[in-house]
This record gives C-alpha cells, structure tokens and sequence, in this order.
C-alpha cells in the first residue's frame, strides 16, 4: 500500500485530503524506552532488595526486548498504520508491573514475576496472533450473538460444579488443567463484541423513540429491554459470584457504549438509577456489600477486627501510602508485603509504598494514555462498530482502572479487580494484550488512507450511506 | 457519535483526575497522620529496623545498633550494661527509656539538626542513619562510683551523682539495684516481656533512676543550705561567727521528748560555738535554731534558689523535684533545718547544692547531653547554661571554708585525700520509722578552692551494714573525686 495519499476529491469526506503518518519509527523508539523502564526496573529491585544487580539480568532483558521487537514487527507488518503509541505505553506498564512483582517476590519468596513473564509471552503471542488473523475488525461484527453467548457462558461457567472454583471468596474461577483461569477476562472481550454488534444495529430505535421528561429524553419502555437485561446480568454476577467489580464494571461498560450508540443521556439517568437501586438492596440485602461499603467508611474501626468485616488490607495498603510519601522509600526500602495480595489486586498499594505519589501519578498518566489513545482511535474510526467497539475496550481499562485503583486508595468502597497489565494474573494480562490487539486493529483500519477512488470499496460505500442518515438527525 | 465520545473522554478525565487527587491526599496531605496512628505498625517496625546512632560516653559507644540477620536488621546492644543502664535506659519494640527515650530524635536520624547529614544520605542512596549522642559522663568517675556503691554488698540500693561545678556537666550518674538493657531490647520479645514484668515487680525497683527518680530526707546534709540561708539572711557572716547550740533544744511550741533535738552524743556546747564547729560536729540543735530564725519564708526561697521545687533536667525524662514545703510552723521548720520532716532531694539535687557553693554560688543547669553528632560532623554541641545564683560569692566562700573543715576536722573525714583540699558534709537521715534503718548521705567537692568536681552520694539500703553517711558515703564520694581529678 502506498503512503503516497491520492488526489482530494471533491465532494467527499473531509478526511480524504489528510493522510495519517503510519510513525512506527517513533513507536520503535518509545519501545526503547518502556523497555528501559522494564530493564530499569528490574535493576533496580536487585539493587534495592539484595544489593546487587540480579545476575540473570541479561537473559531477562533479552526476553522483555525479543517481546517488544517481535510486536513491533507484528504490528509494523499487519497493522502499519495502527497508533503507535498504545504498544509502548502496555510494555511499560508490563514491564513495570514485572518488577514489582519480581520485588514482592525476593521479600515472600515467591516466583510470580517468572509465571507473569510466562504469561505476558503467551499474552503477547495471542496478541499478534489476533492482528495476523483479523485483518478488518468488521469481520467480528458477524459474531455478535455468537459472542453474546460465548460471554453469557463463560461467566456462567464458574458456577458449574466441577470446573468451578472460589478463590478468596469469589467464585469466578475455573480449572484448565494445572491451571486456574478467569473466563470473566475474556468475557468483558466477547461482551464488548456483542454490545458493539447489537447496538450498531440497534441504535436509531433505541435513540428515535421516546418521550422528554424535565428536558431529558426518556427512552421507550421497550425498548428498555436490554438494558434491563444487563442489569440482571450484571446483578447476577454480583449475588451468585460476589463479584462486586466485575459487576460494575460490565454495567458501566454496557451503559457507556449505550449512551455512545444513542447520544441520548437519558440512558445515563435510567442507568445510573437502576445503579443506585441495585447497590442500595445489594447492601441491605448481601452480607458481603456491606462489609466492603462499612470498611470503606469506617476503615480504623475495622482494622484487625475478628469478627469477619476486616480492614486490614485496606489500612494497611493506606499506611503504605502513606509511608511512601511524595518520592517513595525506593525498591528494598519499604514494607509492601504487609498488605495481603501485594503483588495483584493491591499493587497500586506496593507502587504507592516503594514509588511514592511520583510513581502513582506517572502510572495513572499512562493509563491515562492508554485510555486516551483508545478514545482518539473511536473518534476517528471511520464505522460506528468500530467506534463502539474502540469506545467499549477504552472503557474496560478506564472503568476496571478506576474501580480498583478507587478502592485500593479508599475512594470508592474495595472491590476485586485487576490492575491490568501491572497486578500478577495471566487471565487478566492475556485478555488486556488481545484488548489492545482489537484497539491497533481498529486503529490501523482507521489511520489507513481511504482507497482510491475507483472502485469504490463496497464497505467504504455502505459507510457513506449510513453517513447520509445520520446528517439528516444531526 | 463522536460528540458522546468526547464527553466520555471528558468523564474518564474526571475520573483519574479523581484518582490523583485522592492519591495525594493519602500520601501527601494525610500522610503523617496516618504514620502517626497507634494501628500503624509500620512506621514503627521500620523505626526499630533502621539503624540507630550510638550512644557514646568518652569515645567508646555505650549503645550501639549492630547488624543481625533477622527481619529487624539491627539489634541495639549495650556495653557494660549495668554500669550504664540508669542513664542510657533501654530501647526495645514499642518501649524506650534514658537516653534512648528522651533523644530518640537524634538516635533515630528525625531531628530536624540532622537535616544536612540526612539529606547527603539521601543524595548518596546510603540507608538513613541515626544521629549519636556524646554524654557527659565520665568513664573513670562512673566507674568508681559504681564500684563503691556494688563494694557495699548484695542487695545495696543507692546512687551516686557527680557534677562539673562550672558548667553542669554530670559526670557520673549511677543508681542500683541496675538492669541488663540488652535483655529488654532482645528481638525475642516473649523473653523480652517476661524479663520486663520481672523487673516491674521486683520490690528494689532496678529501672528506676535514682537519682534523680528517687527522693529521701536529706538528713544533715541538707544543713548546708540552712548555714547558707543564715549566712544569706545577713545575721552572720563568717566560718567563725558564733551561732547558737547546745547538747538539746526543744522545737517551739512542743513539749517533751517528740519535739526535743539532740545531737546524738557529738559535743555541741551552749556557749561559744561557731558555725564552722556547729557543722564539723553536725549539731542539729544549732541548725534547728538557725532555720527558725530564718523562718519557713526564707528557708523556702534558699531551697528553691537551689533548685528545689523545680524540674531541671531536659536530657533525661522523669526527672523528680525535690521539695521543700511552704508555710512551715515553726516546730516544722526547725525539723527541716536539718533535712527532715517534709523536705526531700535527689542525689541530683543534693550533688547541685555542692556544686552551687564550688561554683562561687551559681548553680548550672544539669546536662547530660553533651553533643548531637552525625556521621563525620558535629550537629550541635550543648552550651553550659546558668539556672540561678543559689548564694553571694561571700556566703560560697565562708560555706567552702567550713565544709573544708567540716572534711579535715570534723565528721566528714572519710573523704580526706591527701594534697587535696576537699568540701564535704555528711547526712544520715531519720526514716521517721521506727526500727529502720536510717538513709545515708554525703556530699562533697574539690579541690575546695576551684573545684572541678561535686559529688553526692546516697545509700537508701545496704543490708548487713550500719548506715551513717561518712563512714559508707564518704570513700565512695572520695573515689569519684579521685577519678576526676587524676
């Protein structure tokens, strides 16, 4: 393909006349950098904790580098004009979250950080995996129901008797062999599939019909179903797993893509009501909201209490916080493994702890980043199940990000969910590499120069055509 | 559906900018709250796990913290550790005491004096390192002071206080029955607790600092500041002036053998006897009549003019006043020219009231402490500082004059040594028990004309010896004395 951009038309899109650069020279360069970082990190886990430089840095370096080259090339192959920027700031994040791993594990004795390599080498691997096979993310807009199921099914799954398995309370395990796995990981993927599927299809009834009450526009009660659905859904996995995060988040995500697809923020009001219905019974009804939302409130009465509703994680992870102050105690020099789960669900706690507020910041930022970038790629992708799809897989890391990170930092009440790409778990580290495979994919078909104009590609024309409604509303 | 788009950016922005700023007030804004918390056992173990500046006496650290292979990385261990015990105290999980107690600032590296040496650490990624703290105290003096009160058998409970009378300096500071600070700051805290409930209830109290925990009647050697009183009141003037005596005298306003003060067989006469005899011969019917005549006003405002009444001592927590009560009768007065009824001092006390009348009558702040150091630098060295003028050059001189004699001719003569002029004063107190043994005292200075050292010694127990504070007191304050002065 040509980088050279044809001839502007008259009389078509405006994007026509620019042409996006395909910059996979600055994303080679930005690797180097996450890859220091990565390194960099590592180094400095050795230092901090034992003094010297771990011994089997080369090897691991290697390892991280050969990863990051080979996406690279993945991506400079299959997806060049895929936003350069996203793959780099995930190494990072990746690699960061390795070290801190590698540093709870030298304090515990563990080997995480070794299965977590393992894990993000298969991770990477499914993620050019997907940008080889899925040459047009379109293609996925055929699966959507299928997908619907496969999502309804996997998160059933746990609660099958003999592959199912609680882990800490909550029952979002399975068993694959020697393994335990997450199917809710790959589940939110499916969702976000099926819900990009649905609503482009779906949109103008959901969005046309109505009445305005107290100058917001109220959708159909009909046309209420789905959204009801989700919320039984997402109720569901909330009682019978309790599985409060996941619970949030795939209603949120379902209620963002909703409100994107209609540009009706009376979808917001229905939801956010039937939110607040739903927490407040969960509360009077469930044991287990309650604890999370009394710890919350109240942490210091909680702490170390014997009688089932403890705090200590959670003050524990705040005297962390604390403790590390504006620059950290520095990797070796603080106390991290105090909290329970340092290495996953409170690894914000041990960043927070060792990095101080500079390294909380600077990974917010580049979740910050990546959620921007995934948003830039919904605004200019050129078809709405692209634009929804980019717009639902943004929301995961932005909803999943603020929910653990809130709750970990006493905004929000606790809830499980993984840090992704930083806390230990493969489930949840595959699944985010696949998640960004989607995002470069959609990019890449978005960047990419529109085609000459003769022929006119059929897509492209069908595009046109929905582009002609739409002004017509608009 | 890009304008939904943007706004959702627009509440995704909300949301981290949330996350940011909550961060921050945890670890910035609510940060030293939450590290000050009782729950925060944190901040406490890395306190007990960091290492810890040494306490040094001359240039031998008395406490140090040493590297051990455990999860708290230094263990604090003390050298000579009942000889130092009293002053340096104990540091252990959660608990302190002395010196580690009342400069944990400095031992822990927090003090803001520290900041230059804390802040090269920083800047060298060296681990932060506590400051250390050089004490005043004299090896030799401690020494002998320890030796001569341990020589007076098991069981022996007393102190011994000695001061540089020109700046304050406490040269030696010993108290006994002592502890083993190491077993208290073991990292087996089961061993650690055990040992420290046995301590606790042990009747002799080995972790209190007697002296300047622990107040008694001072007996007669509270006479010296009674002379002082009379000789301040402007009545008398001289060693030699003639001041009332006799072999009894019945306190005013009693009658019959309670209120009637004898001598206990040493020769006080009626007539003729000077100040210098009265105090040679400890006459208490002299000093009786002397504080009468000064009345309960005066004798109050000469003790408090020592110190009494007052808290001094800002380098070691729990320091007692030592009292002197107002609005005596006169019978109560009388009592107290001679250090009874109601009247208690420290060792502390008593060895500032020598050292007042060496330093030509002005009494020095009492310290401890005598320099903050880090690393290769000294952070701040302690500036000698006065606390009042107790007494007039004159009434200093005349005190000295008769104490001198008080050593070479009368009841202090234990603590004679040879070539040196000494200053001393016996006391042996009345518990007001009967049946018990008495306390013994004795204080002393020298060289009497510009002296370099004070000293007071207390015996509160020491079974299996009759206790009078020349013939127990006397040797042990000499040894001091000795010490420094070599």
């Amino acid at each position: 393909m040509s980088p050279g951009a044809p001839a502007p038309q008259a009389g078509s899109s405006v994007l026509m006349g620019f042409v996006h650069r395909r910059r996979r020279g600055a994303e080679l360069f930005l690797l180097v950098l996450a890859l220091a970082v990565g390194v960099g990190g590592y180094a400095a886990v050795g230092l901090g904790v034992q003094g010297k430089v771990p011994p089997d840095i080369i090897g691991y370096g290697g390892w991280l580098a050969a990863l990051m080259v080979g996406a690279h090339v993945v991506v400079r192959l299959v997806a060049p004009y895929a936003d350069p920027v996203l793959l780099p700031v995930v190494a990072a994040l990746n690699g960061l979250g390795l070290a801190v791993i590698h540093r709870i594990d030298l304090t515990e004795q563990t080997d995480f950080a070794r299965q977590q390599l393992t894990w993000m080498t298969l991770g990477v691997v499914l993620f050019a995996g997907t940008l080889v096979l899925l040459r047009d993310h379109r293609v996925l807009a055929r699966f959507t129901y299928t997908c619907g199921l496969l999502a309804i099914v996997l998160l059933l799954l746990p609660m099958a008797p003999v592959v199912g398995r609680t882990i800490n309370g909550a029952r979002i395990w399975i068993n694959v062999g020697p393994f335990s796995f997450q199917p809710g990981e790959v589940a939110k993927v499916l969702l976000v599939v099926a819900f990009a599927g649905y609503l482009v299809l779906h949109r103008d009834a959901l969005a046309l019909a109505g009445r305005r009450v107290l100058f917001v526009d109220l959708p159909r009660g009909r046309d209420l179903g789905p959204i009801v659905a989700m919320w039984l859904v997402s109720l569901g996995i909330l009682v019978f797993q309790k599985d409060l995060g996941s619970s949030l988040l795939f209603f949120g995500l379902f209620l963002l893509m909703l409100y994107v697809a209609t540009e009706r923020p009376g979808w917001l009001v229905v939801g956010a009501l039937l939110f607040s219905a739903g927490a407040v019974a969960g509360y009077h009804l469930f044991g287990h909201v309650r604890v999370r939302v009394d710890t919350w409130l109240h942490p210091f009465e909680y702490y170390n209490n014997p009688d089932g509703a403890d705090s200590f994680q959670l003050v524990e992870g705040l005297f962390g916080l604390a403790y590390g102050g504006l620059i950290g105690r520095g990797f070796g020099d603080g106390d991290p493994t105090r909290v329970p789960y340092a290495e996953s669900d409170f690894i914000m706690a041990s960043i927070g702890e060792e990095l101080g507020l500079t390294g909380i910041i600077a990974v917010l930022l580049l979740y910050g980043i990546v959620v921007e970038r995934a948003l830039r790629t919904a605004l200019i992708s050129r078809d709405g199940f692209g634009k929804l799809m980019a717009t639902g897989l943004a929301s995961i890391f932005g909803l999943q990000l603020f929910v653990v990170v809130g709750g970990v930092t006493r905004l929000i009440p606790l809830t499980g969910l993984t840090t992704s790409f930083l806390s230990y778990g493969g489930s949840s580290l595959v699944a985010s590499w696949v998640i960004v495979a989607l995002l470069l994919r959609i990019s890449d078909q978005a960047r990419r120069p529109v085609p000459g104009l003769e022929p006119v590609d059929e897509t492209a024309q069908a595009e046109e055509a929905t582009q002609v409604i739409k002004v017509g509303r608009s | 559906m890009n304008k939904p788009i943007r706004t959702v950016s627009i509440f995704f922005m909300l949301l981290f900018l949330a996350l940011m700023i909550n961060a921050t007030y945890y670890q910035f804004v609510a940060a030293g709250s939450l590290d000050d918390r009782p729950e925060n056992r944190r901040v406490k173990e890395a306190a007990y796990s960091s290492e810890r500046g040494a306490i040094l006496v001359g240039r031998t650290p008395i406490a140090e913290s040493t590297a051990v292979d455990d999860e708290y990385k230094f263990l604090r261990s003390y050298k000579s550790p009942f000889l130092y015990a009293p002053v340096t105290g104990y540091f252990s999980f959660g608990s302190s005491s002395g010196i580690e107690s009342s400069q944990n600032q400095v031992l822990s590296g927090d003090d803001p004096r520290l900041f230059i040496g804390n802040l090269v650490d920083l800047l060298s990624n060296n681990a932060p390192k506590g400051g250390s703290v050089q004490l005043t105290l004299d090896p030799d003096a401690q020494r002998a002071a320890y030796d001569g009160l341990a020589a007076l058998g098991d069981g022996v409970e007393g102190s011994v206080v000695a001061i540089e009378p020109s700046t304050g300096k406490i040269l030696a500071m010993v108290s006994l029955p002592t502890f083993d600070p190491n077993n208290l700051a073991t990292h087996d805290f089961a061993a650690r607790d055990e040992t420290y409930q046995r301590l606790l209830k042990d009747k002799s109290e080995p972790l209190l600092n007697r002296a300047i925990q622990k107040r008694l009647f001072p007996g007669s050697t509270f006479k010296v500041v009674t002379a002082a009183a009379a000789l301040e009141s402007g009545k008398y003037d001289g060693p030699d002036d003639v001041v009332p005596g006799g072999d009894t005298f019945q306190l005013p306003q009693t009658s019959g053998a309670s209120g009637l003060v004898d001598n206990e067989g040493r020769t006080c006469p009626a007539e003729g006897l000077t100040l210098r005899r009265a105090m040679e011969q400890s006459c208490n019917t002299t000093f009786a009549q002397l504080a009468i005549e000064v009345g309960s006003e005066g004798m109050l405002r000469q003790a408090e003019k020592f110190g009494f009444n007052s808290d001094y001592l800002d380098d070691l927590d729990g320091q007692v006043r030592s009292v002197f009560p107002s609005e005596l009768t006169p019978p109560e007065v009388g009592q107290s020219g001679f250090g009874q009824f109601e009247v208690q001092a420290t060792p502390l006390q008593m060895a500032m009231v020598a050292a007042a009348i060496a330093n030509k009558g002005v009494v020095m702040r009492p310290y401890i402490v005598d320099e903050v150091q880090q690393a290769d630098f000294d952070a701040e060295q302690t500036q000698p500082e006065e606390l009042s003028r107790a007494i007039s050059e004159d009434t200093a001189r005349t005190l000295t004059d008769v104490l001198v004699s008080t050593v070479d001719e009368g009841t202090a003569e234990p603590a004679q040594i040879e070539d040196v002029e000494v200053a001393g004063k016996t006391g042996t107190a009345q518990r007001g028990v009967a049946g018990e043994p008495p306390y013994g005292w004795f204080i002393s200075f020298a060289p009497a004309s510009d002296a370099d050292v004070a000293v007071a010694v207390m015996i509160e127990e020491a079974p299996g010896q009759e206790i009078a504070g020349g013939r127990l007191g006397g040797p042990i304050a000499k040894a001091v004395m000795e010490a420094i002065l070599q």
